[in-house]
């Protein structure tokens, strides 16, 4: 092991030395970071990476697009990025949303980098500053060392980084901090002045880094929260226009930790639960909304008995309890199913077409999705369907043939990849829809009876026999 | 046409229209609730699949749903039996699921998008209420309708058939006990009628319960053995000869059609008897017709003489050649195991093995009849006062029906329809007698009264009533007797159905402290573990009645199943199971085995655990490798696993794993650790150490722990 890592340290020390060498050049050199604070938060295994640049123009024409740049195994984890501009001084400020669409930048950069453009509202002149917090947040970026540990071990992480801010801009001065779950820090490289304290560690404050100058270190600590991930997510929402949306969720979910080796032993996991099996998980939330009904918590051998549903008016919980815990590398799927009243859910616009508001996400809490798929079922005969997303998806249409359909319905999927929890926000699906479709069943099933009694009266009255 | 015709042309017809809504309404109800009440385990637990057979039926119901008929019917299925496979298609009776899945494109056809599971969770009460029905043009044809009716009552909540047929049992005699119904059924109204069409329809009918049963051997040993009473008791007819020989010969020719029958029906000494009716047939038709061209009856008695000697000496010499030869396979063990109750006990332990195949206790008769254990006999007295052709039929389906019920406890499902239908036979003929008696009183008074002149034979018929004044009396005392009893059965039905046969098996039910319902879980927990868990191709070892549920719910390679095709797979099983670690670890790696799943009671109080089912683990694996030897198990006759058990007891693998650090566990309060609560005793060894296999999962109440076999140590 330490052979290993000191191998990729001096990997990465050559690395930075060259880059000392090599910087120079590359994007628009209109800004200079006066200040940078980065906050890391490392407690479970969505990482939150809270930035918060002063930026100022010291180039001759007013500008608005700041750059960001991040490595690419950082861009390959990453679910999303956000960015604010802070407005206003201390206590009275405010911030506005700002768009952040990822770039190329035309000339090669001296370091392999993906860039995020952040779009300011108004320009920045010449010689002014302004304030910008991004958030980062990274998903499957903690690697579990050893990537193997026994039922009764701890589950140790490396998370890898580096030291100084990876940004195309001069930064003036910058300070990183680290926030681990416990004080349980097996090593960490130190790039003085690093500082630690209780469960946070502090680089910095470095002063003049010119620009793609980097100092890779890594942590190594414990993390023994539930590393919980569902791979995928089919999440089907069926509308009928009689008064119901039936819900059903199925989850492929996995335990991304540390794989679980050799014996699981029932009597230690009984009788020692804090000792034993600290990083497998048990229990999950998930928030439904309020007056939801029918629930159902199943898999493809049966119903799962434990299960525990609270509602209240303002919002419904259920805890559900896979069949066995879960440990690192095992396995569970189940389906999740509910109703939910029509009214609180679908509305008409002013255009004469209906919608559907209902949340993006998913309703475990804290759950990282791998790729999350929205398949909205509208009823037989609605047409014209357009979906409404606030961050970009794939989407498609399908049919579908329920109960009693002859012409199918019309479902709209939704995809996303990389869903973590900030992503949960409401989306809307126009269509448009004749309520005399709603006839077409009942009438369908009142007429299938009418000739089954039809045929039996005939029966009955008709004489069939060849001789009188 | 005037008015007034057409009015006389209606009136008999209301009358009859009238009488039709009842009785149409009437098993309109009996259908309606064959069907609901064996929805409880459905309403108490889910729609899931129940025991252990039903799993392997809706597996392979399943495969054939999403493969098509003819992937099933050529399926190989290496899942099973590792690593000798299973040919599906050609070892199994495919009517229930075929029909299953008749049902499921049936629905989906009309645009019902039901799941498969549904379908196979509700086939076997759809078919009991089909049955129900059967029931009644049954009793109508052997009795009246009114039997008929009372037959379709009692068979709709008879506890003998709702064992087999509760929502989730999806096993073949849901199915089955319709088809054995229909096809008798079909087969007296053939021979009633005479007619071709019935005969016909009634090898179809055949044909379906082959396709759906190894019980089929029943109608086939059945109906000739009836024929022959007939021939016996001079009963014989044109009508009989048409019967029997088009149910034969094309029930013969279609039952071949079955890939498990098969040539069978000619080859095997089961089916024998049928043939040899069916030429004793031809050979009684030729009497008669020479009969018919000889007057002189000296020389036809001489005639007769010959031809009967011949004929019954070509059918034993041909027998003994085919016999001799091979061609004509000898009688199954299990044939032999219904005909002598001791056989399967000496000759075969693992048909022995299984509880339902004990021999009948009486008061498991009393549980699944009730009161028609005594109506029976009174049936069978109604039944010889009017013979006749049916009657015969019904009479001896009865008594051999009966016989079997008493040699096996699963049986009784068998005679079931039969104790229904004489019951109701008995039910119906005292009910009627004692209305008319009633009624013919009352109408004799009201003649009486209105037109003062009566016939002799009323006034004779009053003058007898007044001399019994207490018969009018004990007509209605007998008739509200009977009503009582009747509501008495029905109570019990229900009851029994209720607590005793509508509980999946898989998933148990208990009373907590606090009077709640407590769900033990724990097999499908396993089994899913595997499921998810494990590699895909992973081998798993158990005992061969957990086979069927993990592949079908862990989906995992199993090494014994259900199936117990191969006693000497299941016996190298068995010797794993019994044998020390070290020895049992060699046979697991020549059977390439990657987990071993065993189910333990001692933490719940579980009674049919591996540890219980253990000595026929022993027997049938001593059967095969006599290294085992059953006695090394016990101390002094006395099975135990306390202190005092015998020392290869406390040491053989299935004591290791189904005890292993067991010792440390407490499960009862003010009782020492490792204290087994299916036994109520406290473990005799407690320090178990495993070497070449190792704890992969025990589920949360310990009922299913599953180990993994270690790869071997390295040599150097």
């Amino acid at each position: 092991m330490e052979a290993w890592i000191r191998a990729r340290v001096t990997l990465a020390l050559t690395l930075f030395a060259l880059l000392f060498f090599v910087s120079r050049s590359s994007p628009p050199r209109q800004f200079v970071i006066s200040n940078a604070e980065r906050r890391i938060d490392l407690s479970s295994h969505i990482i939150n990476v809270h930035l918060t640049l002063k930026v100022e123009n010291t180039g001759t024409r007013p500008a608005s697009e700041v750059v960001l740049a991040l490595t690419p195994t950082e861009v390959d984890h990453l679910a999303m990025v956000d960015a604010l501009a802070i407005k206003g001084k201390r206590k009275k400020t405010t911030s506005v949303h700002l768009e952040v669409k990822p770039t190329e930048l035309p000339d090669a950069p001296p370091i392999d980098a993906k860039y995020f453009t952040i779009y300011l509202a108004d320009p920045l002149n010449s010689g002014e500053s302004t304030t910008l917090e991004v958030l980062y947040v990274f998903m499957h970026f903690l690697e579990p060392f050893p990537a193997e540990i026994a039922q009764s071990e701890s589950q140790l992480v490396f998370y890898h980084d580096t030291a100084l801010i990876l940004s195309p801009y001069h930064i003036k001065q910058q300070t990183t901090f680290i926030k681990t779950p416990s004080t349980k820090v097996e090593s960490f490289i130190r790039v003085e002045p690093t500082n630690r304290v209780g469960t946070e560690i502090k680089y910095g404050p470095y002063e003049d880094c010119p620009p793609y100058s980097i100092s890779p270190i890594h942590v190594h600590f414990e993390n023994n929260s539930p590393f919980a991930v569902v791979e995928e997510l089919v999440q089907e929402i069926e509308i009928s226009h009689w008064g119901n949306i039936q819900v059903t969720e199925h989850y492929t979910l996995v335990h991304a930790g540390a794989r679980h080796k050799g014996v699981f032993s029932r009597v230690d996991y009984q009788s020692r639960q804090f000792s034993n099996g600290a990083s497998s998980f048990r229990y999950l939330l998930a928030r439904l909304p309020a007056r939801v009904h029918s629930v159902y918590y199943r898999d493809e051998i049966g119903n799962i008995s434990s299960s525990h549903l609270r509602t209240n008016s303002l919002k419904s919980e259920l805890e559900i309890e896979p069949r066995y815990p879960l440990f690192g590398g095992w396995k569970a799927t189940f389906v999740i199913g509910y109703g939910l009243p029509l009214q609180d859910f679908l509305f008409e616009s002013s255009d004469d077409k209906r919608y559907l508001n209902f949340t993006f996400g998913c309703p475990l809490i804290g759950m990282v999705v791998d790729k999350l798929t929205i398949k909205v079922v509208l009823p037989e005969g609605s047409t014209d369907p357009s979906p409404v997303v606030p961050f970009p998806v794939e989407h498609r249409l399908e049919a579908k043939y329920s109960s009693l359909d002859v012409i199918g319905r019309t479902v709209v999927v939704l995809e996303k990849k990389n869903f973590v929890p900030m992503h949960n926000s409401h989306f809307q699906v126009y269509y448009t829809f004749n309520p005399i479709f709603m006839l077409a069943e009942p009438l369908m099933l009142a007429s299938a009876f009418f000739m089954f009694f039809v045929a039996c009266v005939a029966y009955i009255h008709i004489d069939l026999s060849i001789r009188k | 046409m005037s008015n007034s015709s057409t009015s006389d042309l209606l009136k008999p017809f209301k009358l009859k229209t009238k009488q039709q809504e009842l009785l149409i309404s009437i098993l309109c109800l009996v259908y309606i609730l064959a069907f609901i009440t064996r929805l409880f385990s459905v309403l108490r637990y889910e729609s899931m699949i129940h025991e252990f057979d039903p799993y392997f039926n809706y597996r392979t119901t399943l495969y054939l749903t999403q493969h098509g008929f003819y992937d099933f019917w050529n399926w190989f299925d290496y899942e099973s039996w590792y690593p000798l496979g299973r040919i599906v298609g050609g070892t199994l009776y495919p009517g229930l699921m075929v029909t299953a899945a008749l049902i499921y494109r049936l629905l989906h056809f009309l645009r019902f998008a039901v799941h498969i599971r549904e379908v196979c969770v509700l086939t076997a009460p759809f078919f009991a209420s089909n049955t129900t029905l059967v029931a009644y043009f049954f009793g109508k044809e052997i009795w009246d309708s009114g039997a008929g009716l009372v037959a379709a009552i009692l068979i709709a909540v008879c506890p003998g058939y709702i064992s087999r047929s509760v929502a989730g049992s999806y096993d073949n005699e849901g199915v089955a006990i319709f088809a054995l119904l229909f096809t008798f059924y079909l087969f007296v109204k053939a021979v009633n009628k005479g007619s071709l069409a019935w005969g016909l329809a009634s090898a179809f009918g055949y044909f379906y319960m082959v396709s759906a049963w190894g019980g089929y051997i029943f109608i086939i040993n059945l109906i000739p053995l009836y024929v022959l009473v007939l021939l016996i008791t001079g009963r014989y007819s044109m009508r009989l000869y048409v019967a029997y020989n088009c149910m034969y010969i094309l029930g013969m020719l279609l039952a071949m059609q079955i890939r498990f029958v098969g040539f069978q029906h000619v080859q095997s000494g089961e089916h024998m008897a049928a043939m040899g009716v069916f030429f004793l047939m031809q050979v009684f038709y030729f009497l008669d017709w020479v009969k018919h061209m000889l007057s002189d009856t000296k020389l036809f008695q001489e005639f007769l003489s010959i031809t009967v000697t011949c004929a019954v000496a070509a059918g034993g010499i041909a027998l003994g050649v085919g016999v001799a030869s091979g061609y004509i396979s000898p009688w199954t063990g299990r044939f032999y195991s219904l005909l002598d109750p001791t056989y399967a006990k000496d000759h075969i332990p693992i048909i022995a093995s299984v509880s339902e195949h004990q021999p009948t206790a009486w008061s498991s008769f009393m549980f699944d009849f009730h009161i028609l254990l005594f109506l029976f006999p009174a049936g069978l007295y109604f039944c010889f006062k009017r013979l006749s052709d049916a009657t015969i039929f019904i009479v001896m389906y009865g008594l051999t029906s009966m016989y079997f019920a008493g040699v096996m406890v699963r049986l009784i499902l068998v005679a079931t329809p039969a104790v229904c239908l004489i019951s109701a036979i008995a039910v119906s003929a005292t009910v009627k007698n004692l209305t008319v008696l009633l009624r013919s009183k009352n109408k004799v008074a009201q003649i009486g009264s209105t037109k003062g002149t009566s016939s002799a034979k009323a006034s004779s018929k009053a003058s007898l009533d007044q001399s019994q004044p207490f018969q009018k009396n004990g007509a209605m005392a007998l008739l509200f007797g009977a009503f009582y009893l009747l509501s008495r059965y029905a109570t019990h039905c229900t009851w029994v159905t209720s607590e005793a046969y509508s509980s999946p098996s898989i998933v148990l039910a208990a009373r907590g402290a606090h009077g709640n319902r407590v769900i033990f879980d724990d097999y499908r927990e396993a089994y899913f573990w595997l499921r998810q868990n494990t590699p895909p191709d992973a081998k798993v070892m158990s005992w061969w009645d957990y086979g069927y549920q993990i592949t079908a719910m862990g989906n995992r390679t199993v090494i014994v199943d259900n199936n117990t095709w191969n006693n000497t797979h299941i016996a190298t099983v068995g010797r794993a199971m019994s044998s020390y670690e070290d020895e049992a670890y060699e046979i697991i790696r020549s059977l390439d085995v990657d987990y071993v799943l065993v189910v333990f009671g001692g933490v719940t109080g579980y009674s049919s655990d591996d540890i219980n089912k253990f000595l026929w683990m022993v027997r049938i694996g001593g059967g095969v490798f006599p290294v085992i030897k059953e006695p090394d198990y016990l101390v002094n006759g006395e099975y135990r696993v306390d202190k005092g058990a015998a020392p290869k007891m406390l040491n053989c693998l299935m004591y290791k794993l189904s005890y292993y650090r067991f010792g440390e566990m407490m499960t009862e309060y003010g009782k020492p650790p490792g204290y087994d609560r299916a036994r109520g005793v406290e473990i005799g060894n407690k320090d178990i150490k495993l070497e070449h296999l190792e704890e992969a999962f025990t589920t949360s109440n310990w009922i299913v722990r599953i180990y993994k076999v270690k790869p071997p140590n390295n040599r150097w």
